[in-house]
């Protein structure tokens, strides 16, 4: 029995946020898997909105709570219609039976494959922190965060809402209909 | 907790998802999409090196970024499906394979 375990060392044991992270990582793992890989475009639309709540989960778990719901807010809530909208605005793409992939789908496939290996195995041999350090209580986070966007961060922040606005306007000039 | 690895190597995977989408896909939004995946891959690395970070419980600035990221991905999607709208007024296709109308 000693034997077996030395040759087979059972996984250590996972605590509970592992628990939690690795069904979630899974779960967000396939669902980018299908955003690029499955042939209808409604279907990687849809995997989008997965990956995307996959990864406001994955937020929840760092404890950045604030983050996790703009996410939700803007990615799921926002980003996600915008691009249904236009899926279905430009119909006929969708059934067509071209290929869905240019000529340099296999080269780029290997390409990601490995740089894929070669990021995973760079960060796996660095030696990262474990353990992050405490952090207090959260409403305290995001009261802290408001106010660094009106004092440390104001010029960036109004910067931010004049580049909203102007991309929204231009995006509502771009698809009129000129007519 | 969980090993920052974990999420690094979780990022790595998104963003070779993307890149390879943006990169291979034909249809235009497929390779908007691409795009957000691999924005996504770079939030889950700032809030990461966050949270691991020695100052996470009085520094921000990863967060902050991350809040830029998503305004910005937020303004990028949108003029990008307006334009992609626009062409296929215009031309009838979004398959980027048709769209050469810069070729001398």
């Amino acid at each position: 029995m000693e034997i077996l375990q030395q040759l087979f060392p059972l996984p250590p044991i996972p605590t509970i946020q592992q628990a939690v992270f690795i069904p979630m990582a899974l779960f967000t793992a396939v669902c980018a898997l299908t955003v690029v890989l499955a042939p209808n475009l409604f279907h990687n639309a849809l995997a989008l909105v997965g990956t995307l709540f996959g990864v406001a989960g994955i937020y929840a778990l760092l404890e950045a709570e604030f983050l996790a719901v703009s996410q939700v807010l803007v990615y799921v809530g926002a980003i996600s219609t915008l691009i249904t909208f236009a899926i279905m605005l430009t119909r006929g793409m969708m059934y067509g039976t071209t290929s869905q992939t240019n000529k340099q789908a296999g080269t780029a496939a290997i390409v990601m494959g490995l740089f894929f290996l070669v990021l995973a195995g760079l960060v796996a041999g660095a030696p990262w922190p474990n353990v992050g350090v405490e952090l207090g209580d959260g409403e305290q986070i995001i009261a802290t965060l408001g106010r660094m966007f009106v004092t440390n961060y104001l010029v960036p922040f109004e910067l931010l809402a004049l580049l909203l606005l102007v991309s929204l306007a231009g995006a509502i000039l771009l698809a009129r209909d000129r007519r | 907790m969980v090993p920052l690895s974990w999420y690094l190597i979780l990022a790595a995977f998104l963003f070779s998802c993307g890149l390879y989408g943006a990169l291979a896909r034909r249809n235009a939004i497929a390779v908007l999409m691409g795009i957000e995946l691999m924005l996504n891959a770079v939030n889950i690395n700032l809030v990461a090196f966050w949270r691991y970070g020695a100052n996470a419980a009085v520094q921000f600035d990863g967060l902050i970024f991350a809040l830029f990221v998503i305004a910005v991905a937020a303004a990028e999607a949108a003029v990008g499906l307006a334009l992609l709208i626009s062409i296929y007024r215009n031309r009838k296709t979004v398959n980027l394979d048709q769209l050469d109308l810069l070729r001398g």
